[in-house]
């Protein structure tokens, strides 16, 4: 079969929007980890975030992979929302999409719409700070930098309240999104059941482990 | 002697016989190039105990002789196995019951006062024919593209029980084969995918020996025909195995995404 009739086909975007949301879902784990050091100690979130925001490997190979990942996803994410669509011209007068599937699962461009507000909305507090900081104004290294600038964001009620919402949002893409990539990979088998009740706790524990941190911030200050 | 109608007490059966009176609110549409609405019909006189279908014939029966054009509906076996029937019904493929067909519905699962919505299967590769009837036979060409195989009919075939296959493959090839291409995975998917219809097709040769040979070519063809009819992209919403009348599992969906990938890498 010739490659360019499987890059084409429904299931090759099937597994390659799977991968990607995989890939991001490792991301948001890792980013989950070292966030959640801040809430114990300023120290140890200083230097791993001075580790992943100096290390040439972070930085100049798998932030782009990262970049591109997430530009993938959400682009990906339209062009299928745009296909299936017009794969129903013509809608139904009455139709009962709760008596066969989840909210969560008919939403995820809704949820996922959500996440990327969210995603501007972080580059321009962070990554863009961030990026003018080490590589335009070439500032000095500061290893403590970090936390001050973590929690001092977290100080605008509204910034909290957004960065809550869209974890809300994020908890149900994840909700469906987890275990439908496993599924979309082909991975469905006796350990599917194991692999789902950890799906439903990573789509619960790391958004709402997030909202803590914002929170935990923004009351602490 | 005491006539002998009157030895068999009819009266026993009147508590299920409470009728009913509804609204219906049809799809019409004169044929394919016509737009069509929604019509409103009221009905009376519905038995619990009758089938879906019966309360259509019966307003067929009032709108004939109104002079009426009668609604237009598929139907053939009316016992769920020849997959004919279709009809979205109030926002449900095949209606609010599970595991049934249209023509196994029965009209106690509504209640008198009830209004229901009666729409064709949608989807741009089912294009309506009239009223609620849908042309299918974008499945006919996904299964012409591979969905058989090939075997020697000429005198000295092998019988199939001859060749041993374990136990387990056996069922849910069976399983699979279950499925008889109503159509009600694609109508109730929000994608209008037909990834459940195309997975049991495949899945029901590629977990026999005698669907192996051609495994690679049936489900490199079936997915390339599948996707040239027009149906969207399978997301796993899953609406599909909750509405199959046959209940296909979503694991033929996993399989199926397996066989594709790795009959691609060989490819
Ligand atoms: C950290 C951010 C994100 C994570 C961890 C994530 C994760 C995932 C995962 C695991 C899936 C399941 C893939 C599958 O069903 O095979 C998925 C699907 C999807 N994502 Fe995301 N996603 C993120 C951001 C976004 C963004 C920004 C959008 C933008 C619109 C988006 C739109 C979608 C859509 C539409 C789907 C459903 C497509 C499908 O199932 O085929 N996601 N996501
Ligand atoms: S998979 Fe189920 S719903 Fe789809 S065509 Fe077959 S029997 Fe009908
Ligand atoms: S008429 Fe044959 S399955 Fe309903």
């Amino acid at each position: 079969m010739a490659k360019s009739a499987l890059l084409k086909s429904s299931i090759a975007k099937k597994v390659a929007m799977a991968l990607s949301g995989l890939f991001l879902v490792l991301f948001l784990a890792q980013h989950f980890f070292i966030n959640m050091t801040s809430v114990f100690s300023a120290d140890t979130f200083n230097s791993i975030s001075h580790f992943m925001g100096n290390n040439p490997l972070v930085q100049f190979v798998i932030q782009p992979i990262l970049i591109v990942g997430v530009i993938f996803h959400f682009i990906m994410g339209f062009v299928l929302e745009f296909k299936n669509n017009s794969a129903r011209p013509i809608s139904y007068a009455k139709n009962n999409g709760a008596a066969n599937s989840s909210w969560a699962s008919r939403n995820m461009i809704v949820s996922g719409s959500v996440v990327l507000a969210f995603l501007l909305l972080h580059f321009y507090d962070f990554w863009v700070p961030e990026m003018v900081y080490k590589y335009v104004d070439v500032s000095p290294l500061n290893e403590t930098r970090y936390f001050h600038e973590l929690a001092e964001k977290f100080e605008s009620p509204v910034r909290t309240g957004l960065y809550s919402l869209s974890f809300l949002l994020l908890s149900l893409h994840l909700w469906h999104g987890f275990n439908s990539s496993f599924q979309s990979v082909g991975f469905n088998n006796k350990y599917s059941k194991s692999l789902h009740t950890l799906g439903y706790a990573f789509a619960i524990v790391v958004p709402f482990g997030f909202i803590f941190i914002a929170l935990f911030h923004h009351f602490n200050h | 002697m005491a006539p002998c109608h009157s030895t068999f007490d009819f009266r026993l059966y009147d508590f299920q016989t409470k009728n009913m009176k509804l609204t219906l609110k049809i799809w019409r549409q004169k044929n394919a190039a016509a737009e069509g609405k929604i019509v409103e019909y009221p009905i009376d006189g519905i038995e619990p105990d009758m089938s879906f279908l019966e309360m259509l014939d019966i307003l067929n029966d009032e709108l004939i002789v109104k002079g009426e054009d009668t609604v237009a509906f598929d139907h053939d076996c009316r016992e769920g196995i020849c997959g004919m029937c279709s009809l979205y019904i109030n926002g449900e493929a095949h209606g609010p019951d599970r595991l049934v067909t249209t023509c196994q519905l029965h009209m106690r699962k509504f209640k008198d006062g009830d209004t229901i919505f009666i729409e064709p299967f949608r989807a741009k590769a089912f294009p309506v024919i009239k009223d609620l009837v849908v042309d299918r036979s974008s499945f006919d060409r996904i299964q012409q593209s591979g969905g058989f195989i090939s075997v020697n009919t000429s005198g000295n075939t092998i019988d199939a029980n001859t060749i041993p296959i374990p136990k387990h493959d056996a069922d849910r090839a069976f399983d699979a084969a279950t499925c008889i291409g109503c159509g009600a995975c694609v109508a109730s998917c929000k994608n209008s995918s037909a990834m459940l219809f195309v997975s049991a097709k495949v899945s029901q040769f590629a977990l026999l020996p005698q669907g192996k040979v051609e495994a690679a070519d049936r489900v490199l063809n079936m997915v390339a025909q599948m996707d040239a009819e027009g149906f969207g992209n399978c997301t796993n919403t899953g609406a599909c195995e909750v509405e199959c009348p046959k209940g296909i599992s979503l694991e033929n969906i996993a399989r199926m995404n397996r066989e594709y990938l790795s009959a691609s890498l060989k490819g």
